[in-house]
């Protein structure tokens, strides 16, 4: 568990003295979401039927930005062999730092999400389930994207392949958890969609520190 | 007494073979020097011992141990070429984490390590600020503090001044003669007494 909360700490600490690596996405976010009611409409009812989409596209588009990032630099100082050649479980240490990049790109955007919500005229039920999709949703977007990173590490300007290895395995998570905060907006139940998404977050927990560990061994090889 | 026993191990890179049928071994107390011109699959070669990328054929034997079995890790210290020391962190936080890699004990004593090679000063300025020599030096004071019985340096010399390659030839026979084996990749002399090598 030392490593575990070790890798953690220096991850957060590294990134807070290099703050542009989860800054610049997350203004992306933010001015990204904020152009779409002078783009599109300033009419209340038009733009809180498109939040969902809006927010779930640009939440996706923002966390894929900062994936490039998670095991780049690691991997350019020569940190990812010794991780691998180290007694610790590896699957373990990629779990802390996908945890530690959830924290700068999942949880900025959900301490965001209520008042860019307000911003697209959304009702306070559905920013409740916008936070909610969010905190179910927002770590299976780290945890996916973590294969993928593994995957491309060794590879420069891999940020299109990245996105086309990634972004299938995102849609599942997009239409559930849009079609959650639609159908909140309507009164209707949303337990089936909650339920997938709680069952996509437990198995991406459990599944994807072993593939990425798997897929980084051979990238590195 | 622990050996190391390399068996026609066999490296082939793309459409290269690197090396074919090599076999060495190495026991407790002795210092193993790779030498080869440039791609001869020096770097391959303790990338290979150290269960970081695979071979075509052969055997590799560490006493009753398997190839990247946890004992196995936890005996082996491989330092690649590149220094694996983060910039954002300083001297201390990477050695550190380094250790911590290496090892499960935070106990050790990272800044009499960082004084053994001169960089008491720089303890906590960022590593991005310090030039490749001092880099390198952090990288290698590890060597002060690990237990692993097993080292593979790769082009540990590269970047040092003749001080700094003294210290760390002198760490290297005082390793041994505590009965350690340490195998290394030079395009450097090296004065370490014991010193066997073998070409690639």
């Amino acid at each position: 568990m030392n490593i575990f909360l070790t890798t953690i700490s220096r991850d957060l600490k590294m990134a807070v003295r290099n703050p542009s690596s989860f800054l610049n996405p997350l203004m992306f976010f933010v001015i990204s979401i904020s152009l779409f009611p002078i783009a599109i409409s300033p009419e209340a009812e038009t733009l809180s039927r498109m939040a969902p989409g809006i927010f779930w596209v640009i939440t996706m588009l923002s966390v894929l930005l900062t994936l490039n990032t998670l095991f780049h630099y690691d991997f350019d100082n020569g940190v990812l062999e010794q991780m691998i050649i180290s007694h610790h479980s590896l699957s373990l240490i990629l779990l802390a730092k996908t945890t530690a990049h959830w924290i700068l790109s999942g949880l900025p955007i959900i301490i965001l999400s209520p008042f860019l919500g307000m911003a697209l005229f959304l009702s306070s039920e559905s920013i409740i389930i916008l936070i909610l999709t969010l905190i179910i949703a927002t770590p299976c977007l780290s945890l996916i994207g973590s294969i993928g990173a593994s995957l491309v590490v060794g590879i420069k300007n891999s940020g299109m392949l990245l996105s086309l290895l990634i972004l299938p395995l995102y849609i599942p998570i997009l239409i559930f958890a849009t079609s959650a905060i639609s159908h909140a907006q309507s009164n209707q139940a949303i337990d089936g969609q909650l339920y997938f998404l709680g069952f996509f977050l437990v198995m991406s927990l459990i599944i994807t520190p072993f593939l990425s560990a798997l897929s980084l061994k051979i990238s590195l090889e | 007494m622990s050996k190391l026993k390399v068996n026609n191990l066999s490296c082939q890179k793309g459409y290269n073979l690197l090396f074919e049928n090599l076999s060495f071994e190495i026991n407790s107390g002795d210092v193993l020097k790779i030498s080869g011109p440039n791609g001869s699959g020096k770097t391959s070669l303790l990338r290979i011992i150290a269960g970081l990328s695979s071979f075509e054929s052969g055997e590799i034997h560490y006493d009753s141990y398997k190839l990247n079995s946890e004992q196995y890790k936890l005996d082996f210290l491989y330092l690649g070429h590149l220094a694996s020391l983060s910039p954002e962190l300083s001297c201390i936080e990477n050695l550190r984490y380094s250790s911590l890699l290496d090892a499960n004990d935070l106990n050790n004593d990272h800044s009499m390590a960082l004084k053994q090679v001169g960089l008491e000063k720089y303890e906590n300025d960022l590593v991005g600020t310090l030039s490749a020599g001092q880099k390198k030096r952090i990288a290698l004071s590890l060597l002060f503090i690990t237990s692993s019985k097993v080292w593979l340096l790769d082009e540990p010399f590269s970047a040092l001044d003749s001080k700094a390659i003294k210290i760390f030839e002198n760490k290297i026979e005082d390793h041994c003669k505590q009965s350690g084996i340490c195998i290394l990749t030079t395009h450097q002399e090296c004065n370490i007494n014991n010193l066997r090598e073998i070409s690639l």
